[in-house]
């Protein structure tokens, strides 16, 4: 173990507010060297304020903080980089419009001269194959070509990458969500490789699993607080949950074992991906919810918003019965409107309702957001705030709220779980299931195999094609990998 | 290494099909050029020569130079609304100081880039919407042209007129200018190591500013940039033209927009290409008269005639990459 190790990382009392918010009151947290910290709450606990304190890009109100022994008299980003901080935030912090390469230059300004093209892509490609071996990127790809998957795989690699500054420190926000089963692991793996040359980590994800299996101490955080600090082998995932607050532990067995005969109730989506060599088509009857599984980009994005099109206009090998809602998984681009108020997202969906005369109902459109926000409690103080002031799950669940508010039969979800806490999932699983019961079909792409036991019936995507079609009876771990990985024969 | 080999076969196809799009959105614009090209051929074959080329393209080089100043500006998604008035202001100064008082005359025109870079100060750090601050100082330059030459008139300076009349054997000299400025600001813009900055800037601002880039000195530089290339632009228009006007450049605002976006530049995210903003602006500047000419278009309705054009050739560029973003 490394509990002896001398030291990294050392905060004071750190104090934020925002506005009459308080994110965090007074938080004290060391990092030793070679040290995996796995940093774990519920949205909106104040974790991603706190590393966004560590990494210079938030100043905190009240505090000191000290690196490596030093204290820092002003702090910034730049700063925290000269003296080693790495960070890997959940909002993407890539450039879209430049090549990986560059997108690798512009975070060391000493790739300059007449080779930096090549300099900064050999880096950045090194940095790729180390930690994700097949990755598929090449340097001169446009990141906005690339699938948020690989991404997010070149942001976390080029926080890896050296050129004149050390890497002391990485900040892991939520690195796993937007990855697969498959890559997840190998960076993972990576981790705990490079943790054992004596770089430390913070490592934040909501799957406490690999927080239990791959962290050397945990740190919980509650209400802008640190209530829970010991080794990873103290706790376990009941344990971790109590600490987060999360009182309702119940083991979840499949409830509604008797289920409902498939092909009852009446069809809504008939869909056939483009690529027809696998088993074949995609079936959802009325109150079903419907899994989308396999590694990520592998055709369910694509297949939902066929479906989601085909609701318009025709669209060959697609039948839809109903209307159709969509809940995005890239939030920051598909979902979000940055610019208005929480109560105007969640009814954009549903104007015809909300109107009076021709204009839209102010009253109407607060009582559906103030509904929503009862019902699957959005922290916030006034839907009237804008949709940013909310924590990232927050929006997450206003978005959810857009769907399940509007009057659409079927709601599409393409991965929406991304960075969202144990708690908040179990009320949005609670919420599907109750939606589903009354009649409602779900789709629901996702990379998580808790989420895939939601579903009444899983199909198993490859390459753009479905390649396993399983009840919720044969559904296992195992089975869904099997497939997603088989060779084509 | 035989995994990263395997791992890199794998991975043909997929990158095979991701830069497809990429190519193909490179390649538009000089398809919406073979296309007035073709046009003009087939209604009038003399005029592909060397001649003919000279004669139609002869206000291509001032318009593919305030296009590529528009194209900086709007790489860090901002709009330049002043760039005509401007480009009128300086032909002013052109014909008048520049040949009177050579030494005013610079230092007016250095001076005019350094408002430029001002102004991208100014809305970095105000926060002011670029649209609202050069509407505003398009007016300014446009009074300051008037103030400076009240009744069309002035004079070229020699050696510009020199410059301008140049005819370099083979390729006409209008090609030649065109090709050396989408070579600048290619190797600008695209190639050196700060130029991915200036571009970030546009795609990803909070990202550039966590990297410890200074964002302030990227707008400022880009509108700097967007200065220099509307001097040019003011200077290669009065060596074609000999004399000035005060409204010399009013039609150039547009133009200049039209040519960033038609050569495959978008309005935010930084995304812009400088050579196929100069194909865009030698595509404005043939189909603007001689295309219209050869159709015998009555010259009431050539203006109409022109914007039909310019609405075609964008609507099949948008209609192409829409058809490959789905394949």
């Amino acid at each position: 173990m490394t509990v002896t190790s001398p030291e990294l990382v050392r905060l004071n009392g750190i104090e934020k507010h925002f506005g009459a918010v308080r994110a965090l009151g007074g938080v004290d947290l060391t990092l030793g060297r070679g040290e995996c910290l796995g940093l774990v709450g519920h949205n909106g606990a104040g974790k991603s304020t706190l590393m966004h304190i560590l990494a210079g890009t938030a100043v905190a109100d009240r505090g000191d903080l000290a690196l490596g022994g030093e204290v820092p008299s002003s702090y910034s980003p730049g700063v925290a980089k000269k003296l080693g901080v790495r960070c890997v935030f959940q909002e993407l912090s890539l450039c879209p419009n430049l090549t990986v390469a560059e997108n690798a230059r512009i975070f060391h300004p000493s790739l300059t001269g007449f080779n930096w093209r090549r300099k900064a892509g050999r880096l950045i490609l090194d940095k790729l194959d180390a930690i994700f071996p097949g990755h598929g990127i090449g340097a001169s790809d446009l990141v906005q070509d690339l699938p948020i998957g690989r991404r997010q795989m070149v942001e976390v690699a080029r926080a890896f990458t050296v050129t004149d500054e050390p890497v002391r420190l990485v900040i892991l926000d939520e690195p796993t969500s937007s990855l697969d089963a498959h890559t997840a692991g190998q960076l993972l793996g990576f981790m705990r490789r490079v943790a054992a040359e004596g770089t430390s980590f913070i490592f934040i994800s909501h799957l406490l699993g690999e927080v239990l299996a791959n962290c050397d101490r945990i740190v919980v955080m509650r209400d802008g607080r640190t209530v829970a600090d010991a080794s990873a082998t103290a706790f376990d995932r009941d344990r971790l949950v109590a600490a987060m607050g999360d009182v309702e532990v119940h083991a979840r067995e499949a409830h509604r074992g008797e289920g409902r005969a498939r092909g009852k109730s009446p069809l809504r989506v008939r869909a056939r991906p483009k690529r027809h060599s696998g088993v074949g088509e995609l079936v959802a009857h009325e109150g079903e919810i419907i899994g989308l599984a396999g590694l990520a980009g592998h055709g369910q994005t694509e297949l939902l918003l066929a479906i989601f099109s085909a609701a318009a206009r025709a669209v060959t090998g697609v039948k839809v019965t109903a209307s159709v809602a969509l809940v995005a998984g890239d939030r920051q681009a598909d979902g979000v409107f940055p610019l208005w108020s929480i109560a105007e997202n969640i009814g954009v969906c549903s104007l015809a309702s909300l109107r009076e005369g021709l204009l839209i109902s102010r009253r109407r459109e607060d009582a559906l957001a103030a509904l929503w926000r009862d019902k699957i409690r959005i922290r916030t103080p006034d839907v009237h705030h804008n949709i940013l002031s909310l924590s990232g799950g927050n929006q997450q669940k206003a978005l959810f709220a857009r769907a399940l508010g509007s009057d659409a039969r079927i709601v599409l979800m393409d991965d929406p779980m991304r960075g969202v806490d144990v708690g908040t999932k179990r009320e949005v699983y609670d919420l599907i299931r109750e939606e589903a019961d009354s009649g409602r079909t779900f789709l629901w792409y996702t990379t998580e195999t808790d989420e895939l036991k939601q579903c009444d019936h899983v199909y198993v995507f490859r390459n753009g094609a479905i390649v396993a079609d399983l009840t919720r009876d044969e559904l296992t771990e195992e089975k869904v990998i099997q497939s997603s990985f088989a060779e084509a024969s | 290494m035989s995994s990263g080999s395997a791992a890199a076969k794998g991975a043909l196809p997929v990158l095979g099909a991701r830069n497809m799009p990429r190519l193909l959105r490179a390649l538009l614009p000089a398809l919406s050029l073979a296309l007035v090209l073709a046009g003009i051929a087939w209604l009038n074959p003399r005029a592909i020569s060397y001649f003919g080329f000279t004669l139609m393209l002869n206000l291509a080089v001032p318009i593919a130079l305030a296009t590529i100043a528009q194209m900086f500006v709007i790489a860090g998604n901002d709009l330049d609304l002043s760039i005509g008035a401007f480009v009128g202001f300086v032909g002013c100064v052109t014909a008048t100081w520049l040949r009177e008082a050579p030494l005013l005359g610079a230092i007016t025109l250095l001076g005019c880039i350094a408002v430029y870079a001002a102004l991208g100060a100014l809305i970095h750090l105000r926060h002011l919407p670029s649209i609202v601050v050069t509407l505003g100082m398009s007016f300014v330059w446009q009074g300051l042209a008037i103030l400076m030459l009240p009744k069309p008139g002035g004079k070229a300076p020699d050696w510009l007129l020199a410059v301008m009349k140049l005819k370099p054997p083979l390729v006409p000299f209008p090609i030649v200018a065109a090709a050396l400025i989408a070579a600048l600001a290619y190797v600008g813009l695209m190639r050196t190591s700060y130029g991915a900055v200036l571009r970030g800037s546009g795609g990803n601002a909070v990202a550039i500013g966590r990297a410890g880039w200074s964002l302030l000195k990227a707008k400022m530089t880009l509108f700097a940039c967007a200065g220099l290339f509307g001097v040019l632009s003011g200077l290669a228009l009065i060596g074609t033209t000999t004399s000035a006007d005060a409204n010399i450049g009013n039609g150039y605002t547009l133009l200049s927009i039209a040519g960033v976006i038609l050569g495959g530049g978008e309005f935010v995210g930084g995304r812009v290409s400088p050579v196929g903003a100069v194909i865009g602006a030698l595509t404005l500047a043939l189909a603007a008269s001689p295309l219209l000419t050869f159709m015998r278009i009555p010259p009431d309705w050539q203006v109409a005639a022109n914007g039909i054009i310019l609405i075609t050739v964008l609507a099949a560029r948008v209609l192409i990459s829409r058809r490959d973003a789905e394949g």
